[in-house]
């Protein structure tokens, strides 16, 4: 049986939907609160996938994902980095992606103790909360998006106030592309790259960055929300009973293909 | 027992120049609405800890720490503090 942790902290609000997802692709699913897990009233190994949903942990206090990030990696650094090196899937969606970038496990180049990216409040200076278009720009690496194709465009909602990939120095950025780590970029309906345009860039992101994963391609973190894009009636134009799949579908779908596939 | 002394440090954390301040720019507004010449606003954070340490200089250091693990991603916060004896 394929087991996936769903991880909650006081503030989220995606675990339902993300779990509802990960169901549908036939993993079981527990949503566990993270003082279990470092308490360890549970143990992280019995799982072979993580996922850190969406919403607005602690409050967002310090900044998005602060919080959460510090207090695992007080307590439990030393499994993550485990749990990450023995290539089992770590999933973070928006808040979820904040923290994985506070925590250094994105786009964990080096487990320094100061992140090397940063997702910074939007440009815009709003709470944006629409429908993106994104082109997957994957060779191969990420072990999410297997399913997808390279080049092709995908719809999710994002909504965040701070999603504005910005990274500490150039050289971060170009590694990130040589290391066929960028996974998705806001893109225009035609396809082409938002080129930084509002509102198809929806927070200013640096080189239209809206996910990135790790160097062995199991970590995944992206500002959109794939778990509110899984059935056809959430896309904004379908208000029928439409029983299809959307977009989102395919990343939880893979990230369960891969644990049959690689994990088991 | 001896006690350790005590020191509190003032760390101030704002975004960096460049980054767009959400909130300040909303208090601009406001007071643009309210009739203040206001040209600019910046909102930051400002923290009081209180902290032990075996001398003024064990406490600035941690006190950087802390702000590099903790108070600010140094990608887009900087910092600053001051510390004095309790």
């Amino acid at each position: 049986m394929i087991r996936v942790l769903v991880l909650r902290a006081p503030g989220t609000n995606c675990d339902k939907e993300t779990a509802r997802a990960l169901r549908e692709a036939g993993a079981e699913v527990d949503i566990i609160h993270t003082n279990k897990i470092i308490n360890r009233d549970v143990d992280l190994f019995k799982y072979h996938g993580l996922v850190f949903p969406g919403g607005f942990s602690y409050g967002d206090r310090v900044r998005a994902g602060a919080i959460w990030a510090a207090k695992l990696k007080a307590k439990m650094w030393k499994e993550l980095v485990d749990f990450a090196e023995e290539e089992r899937p770590i999933l973070g969606i928006c808040n979820g992606f904040q923290v994985l970038v506070e925590l250094g496990l994105l786009p964990g180049l080096s487990y320094d103790v100061t992140p090397s990216v940063a997702l910074a409040p939007n440009i815009s200076a709003h709470f944006e909360a629409r429908w993106v278009y994104l082109r997957h720009e994957s060779s191969g690496k990420c072990v999410f998006t297997r399913g997808i194709r390279k080049g092709e465009i995908l719809r999710m909602p994002v909504a965040h106030s701070e999603g504005r990939f910005v990274v500490y120095k150039e050289d971060i950025l170009r590694r990130l592309i040589e290391n066929d780590q960028v996974v998705f970029r806001y893109a225009k309906p035609n396809g082409n790259i938002a080129n930084g345009e509002y509102p198809y860039n929806p927070n200013g992101s640096m080189y239209d960055i809206a996910g990135i994963c790790n160097e062995k391609g199991n970590v995944l973190g992206l500002m959109p929300h794939p778990e509110r894009a899984v059935y056809e009636w959430q896309l904004p134009e379908k208000r029928s009973n439409n029983i299809g799949y959307a977009d989102g579908w395919y990343i939880f779908k893979s990230m369960v293909e891969y644990i049959e596939e690689e994990i088991l | 027992m001896i006690s350790m002394p005590r020191f509190v440090a003032l760390v101030e954390v704002w975004l960096k120049e460049g980054l767009v301040d959400a909130e300040g720019k909303s208090v601009k507004e406001a007071l643009n609405d309210m009739g203040y010449s206001v040209i600019n606003v910046r909102v930051g954070k400002v923290y009081r800890i209180e902290i032990e340490a075996e001398s003024k200089e064990r406490a600035e250091y941690l006190i950087d720490e802390i702000c590099r693990r903790l108070l600010a991603n140094p990608v887009k916060d900087r910092y600053k503090f001051s510390v004095h004896e309790a």
